[in-house]
């Protein structure tokens, strides 16, 4: 498309060719401070990476705080990239190399345990000889306590080499960066200067030019100053996949699920880190037909997605963890109405307000119990960005189907993580059919529960003859309001049937780390929603070593997938590993009697009456395949001692 | 009911609704001498006389003893929770603005645990008429003060006289941005509450209607002065208002003419605690009806809704 530019190959001096270092995958971060554009050179360097065919996964480096104070460690920002001759799942462990914009916004992540011994660390140096004499010696204490920590600091005059070409460094410094990038991983430059045309083109040709002027200045630095130079081989089968991939976060794959499950309501509240979804569906919304209600408040956010769907127009609301606290009672209405809802909750850390742009998986019991009084529902959790995407689509028919809320339970990992998959073919059934405005047949009542499933039909407004009240108080098959003690305890039983009747039409889950489904082991791992990727990436790794380790990922919540107890029974130990809260066995005042499981081993033990452990950390960042490995062998170790 | 045809010959339509068909049929429960049944029995003559299909019209409501009416409808109804009868009314319109939607609440569900959603409905002024059931107590937990309780009137909450002066539910609402319609009435006047609701029916918009409402049981002295003393209203009047006829006029003394269009005048009227003010404070046509807004794109073809749906995908291809 601008073939006129000229590529830093054509212009930069005649050096002896080097060789590409093969590698098989690595782990980039850059970190500035908020606002000097590390996020937009990350995103764009990952873009290139999976044009490129390999296999990429990114996560947000986010502060707090829209802007925090510069050179602060908790004010970095920036993104960390996974990029790899395979298909990328998690964030990995340490990273490899690393840009950093100032040399503080680099402990925070050292302090996070980001980088390793080798990492290699890129460093503007431009502080060195800042005005300031605290800022120097800030420095130069850093340089030197990075390199004696055995990380490899290369000092760079970023911002001199950008302000050759730009009079405000700060703007534009993000773009060197990127061309120092794409020569270092022997990226096509033309995809970088593509890119930067595609970002900055409805600025005019003033914005590109100096951009892609950066761009070439950071690549010919690189290649002339540096002696960094890795090629990283495509996956196998990416190129044939290249035409049919999109690279989107998780929030971006719920709110296209929504467009796609045929629901035309999302009614929210703003809360992080979930609103990101609406942000996304609020700009196409409009092209299926769609309208996003921003509510007063969380509450009212669900009653308006209640109504609608009350009225025959399934709606879905979107939050966080603060957000479902306030909406319990609104979920059980849905429950006792039998109205049918999808409820998106991206976990953050928590309780209260807790860690608002951090992981945790903390509200599996409170989505599996949170309301007062019993109200079983659908509880389902994504575990991967496209099943964020996938399952949006199941609740709306499972919503529909069983008569009954949803919720779909994501976090922050799978929200601001990026990767490439695989663009689904759009399937009419997805979308929901129209509402029927026909005669209903007066003799059904509005509900007609089914003996055994608990299932029924509902009428809905518009529909002649069908005319019921819909109440949260307990209720006669005809929906009137009804005090008697038999029928509190039939209609409490319908509700309950529908998961039985749910579970009995799911398959046994499949297990990730055996030759055969039927095999057992020592050790079974049962884990749910983000954690599969460094979970099996571990599993993965121990297996190489020999041991008898596998993996179980659990979809389904509520109910639970069957099968579980025969499985389970197949292998010596059986733990769950989870990012939520739980006891140590041995920390102090710790007993049996009063050691607090991870959630999800919770309703498992509970379950299945079996002595089933866990492992759980609550450092709001998403699980390493290292730390998992880790974890386990010593688990595994003790097993065989 | 009749429709006369081009061809001047008489077409009876195929259906007609009784007052029948708006009721429920069963038992209606609430106290002997209660106001809110000349409410249901006047919305119930307001929808016959509109003719409006009992299948197109939903009843919704909160908690409390007003909040059982969409109980004693015979059209579709959601009886939700205290205090969020609105925004399951918004979420009902909002895409389908097909259906005549109702909202039966109480002083305390909609000016105390509801008061977040009665401001943003009013804003967002979807189609609808809200009957505020104002009796100035909470009735259905026995007798403790509303946010209406009269200061010094005893309850169980305060047994030695509610300590605040009452809120004034009109003057906030006036002072809602994009509000549509504002009235008050009192559920002793049938031919003033019919006029009043059926005006309130009759726009489009968010129709708030405040009517002062009997209970015998818990608050006697709320209504007792204002049903034994009539001089203590002025009643609006406005060709643009309620219709009042003479009978009306000869009950209610103070009759003033008031444009329903001038929000300073009806601020004064709301404002004024000696003659409390009957009929339509404040009308504006011209508001934004959120359901405009919410319901564009209802029953866009799979088609089309599929071409949507690619050309977002587009956007993340590589």
């Amino acid at each position: 498309m601008n073939d006129q530019v000229t590529t830093p190959e054509q212009i930069s001096v005649q050096l002896p060719v080097q060789e590409a270092q093969q590698i098989h995958e690595h782990i980039v971060e850059i970190v500035s401070d908020s606002g000097e554009g590390a996020q937009k050179c990350g995103q764009t360097f990952a873009g290139i990476g999976g044009k490129m065919g390999n296999g990429i996964w990114t996560v947000e480096i986010i502060p707090a705080e829209i802007q925090p104070p510069a050179r602060t460690p908790a004010g970095g920002s920036g993104n960390r990239i996974r990029v790899g001759s395979k298909i990328m799942t998690n964030m990995g462990n340490e990273a490899d190399l690393v840009v950093g914009f100032n040399e503080q916004v680099l402990y925070a992540r050292i302090a996070n345990g980001a980088y390793k011994d080798g990492t290699i660390v890129l460093l503007e140096n431009k502080w060195a000889n800042d005005p300031q004499e605290k800022i120097r010696d800030e420095y130069a204490f850093a340089v030197d306590e990075f390199k004696k920590n055995g990380l490899i600091v290369h000092e760079l005059p970023m911002e001199e080499e950008c302000l050759k070409i730009v009079k405000n460094a700060r703007k534009g410094k993000n773009m060197f960066v990127l061309g120092m990038l794409c020569r270092i991983y022997n990226r096509k430059p033309q995809l970088g200067l593509n890119e930067i045309h595609n970002t900055f083109k409805h600025k005019g040709e003033k914005v590109v030019k100096p951009n892609q002027d950066l761009f070439n200045s950071g690549y010919n630095f690189a290649k002339n100053n540096l002696e960094y130079f890795f090629d990283i081989p495509p996956y196998e089968g990416a190129q044939e996949e290249l035409d049919k991939v999109i690279v989107t976060n998780g929030n971006t794959a719920v709110g296209l699920g929504v467009m796609a499950s045929g629901m035309e309501m999302i009614s929210m509240y703003p809360i992080t880190p979930a609103t990101s979804a609406s942000h996304y569906v609020a700009e196409v919304f409009d092209g299926v037909g769609g309208f996003i209600h921003q509510a007063e408040d969380e509450i009212a956010a669900i009653g308006f997605a209640i109504g609608a769907s009350y009225a025959g127009k399934t709606a879905c609301t979107i939050t966080s963890g603060p957000g479902m606290a306030l909406k319990t009672e609104m979920i059980g209405l849905a429950v006792m109405g039998e109205i049918p809802l999808v409820i998106v909750d991206v976990q953050r850390g928590g309780p209260s307000t807790g860690l608002p742009t951090k992981v945790e998986q903390s509200d599996l019991l409170a989505a599996l119990y949170g309301e007062p009084g019993d109200a079983p529902k659908i509880v389902i959790a994504a575990a991967t960005i496209p099943e964020c995407f996938e399952f949006v689509i199941m609740a709306r028919k499972l919503a529909e189907e069983f008569r009954t809320p949803v919720i779909l339970l994501t976090d922050a990992n799978l929200a601001t993580g990026v990767q490439p998959w695989l663009r689904p073919d759009i399937k009419e059934e997805w979308f929901s059919p129209p509402i029927d405005q026909s005669p209903w047949d007066k003799r059904i009542p509005a509900y007609d529960w089914d003996e055994n499933t608990g299932l029924s039909q509902r009428p809905i407004p518009g529909q002649p003859d069908g005319m019921y009240v819909l109440t949260g108080l307990s209720h006669t098959e005809r929906s009137k309001v009804s005090y008697n003690s038999e029928t509190n305890q039939i209609t409490s039983q319908h509700r309950s049937r529908k998961i039985a009747a749910l579970q009995s039409t799911l398959k046994t889950p499949v297990i990730h780390g055996v030759d055969s489904q039927e095999d057992g082991g020592d050790l079974l791992v049962v884990a749910w929603g983000s954690t599969i990727g460094a979970i099996e990436e571990a599993i993965d790794n121990l297996k190489d070593k020999g041991h008898k380790i596998a993996s179980l990922h659990l979809r389904f919540l509520s109910p639970l997938e069957p099968g579980l107890k025969e499985i389970f029974n197949r292998y010596k130990k059986v733990m769950t590993i989870e990012i939520n809260y739980s006891d140590e066995p041995d920390a102090p005042m710790i007993t049996e009697e009063n050691r607090r499981y991870a959630q999800l081993a919770n309703v498992l033990r509970a379950q299945f009456v079996i002595d089933i452990d866990c492992w759980s950390v609550v450092y709001g960042h998403p699980l390493q395949p290292g730390l998992v490995t880790d974890e386990l062998s010593k688990r595994l170790d003790a097993m065989n001692a | 009911m009749f429709g006369i045809k081009a061809d001047w010959s008489l077409e009876v339509l195929e259906r007609y609704f009784t007052l029948d068909d708006y009721g429920a049929g069963g038992d209606v429960r609430w106290c002997s001498g209660c106001g809110d049944f000349a409410i249901l029995n006047t919305v119930h003559r307001v929808l016959r006389d509109a003719q409006v299909p009992p299948e197109k019209s939903v009843a919704v409501s909160g908690i409390g003893c007003s909040s059982r009416m969409p109980h004693y409808m015979g059209t579709y109804g959601l009886h939700g929770l205290h205090g969020r009868a609105l925004p399951l009314a918004n979420g009902i319109k909002s895409r389908r603005p097909d259906l005549d939607v109702w909202v039966a609440t109480g002083d305390g569900d909609c000016f105390s645990i509801g008061a977040g959603p009665w401001l943003h409905t009013l804003h967002l002024n979807m189609d609808m008429v809200i009957l505020v059931f104002d009796n100035g107590i909470y009735g259905l937990t026995k007798k403790q003060t509303s946010p209406t309780t009269a200061q010094g009137t005893k309850t169980n909450t305060h047994p030695n006289g509610a300590i605040l002066p009452p809120l004034n539910p009109l003057t906030i609402t006036l002072g809602i941005s994009n509000i549509s319609f504002v009235a008050q009435v009192v559920d002793w006047n049938p031919p003033l509450l019919y006029e009043t609701i059926k005006v309130a029916h009759q726009h489009r918009g968010t129709s708030f209607v405040r009517v002062l409402q009997r209970c015998p049981v818990f608050s006697e002295e709320f209504t007792k002065p204002l049903q034994d003393n009539p001089d203590r209203f002025v009643l609006l009047e406005h060709e643009d208002g309620v219709a009042i006829d003479d009978n009306v006029k000869r009950l209610f003394h103070k009759v003033i003419e008031h444009d329903p269009k001038d929000w300073l005048g009806a601020m004064k009227y709301a404002r004024d605690q000696v003659n409390i003010p009957l009929g339509i404070l404040f009308k504006d046509p011209d508001a934004i009806v959120y359901e405009d807004h919410s319901s564009v794109g209802v029953g866009m073809t799979n088609e089309e809704k599929a071409a949507g749906l690619n050309a977002a995908f587009d956007k993340f291809s590589i």
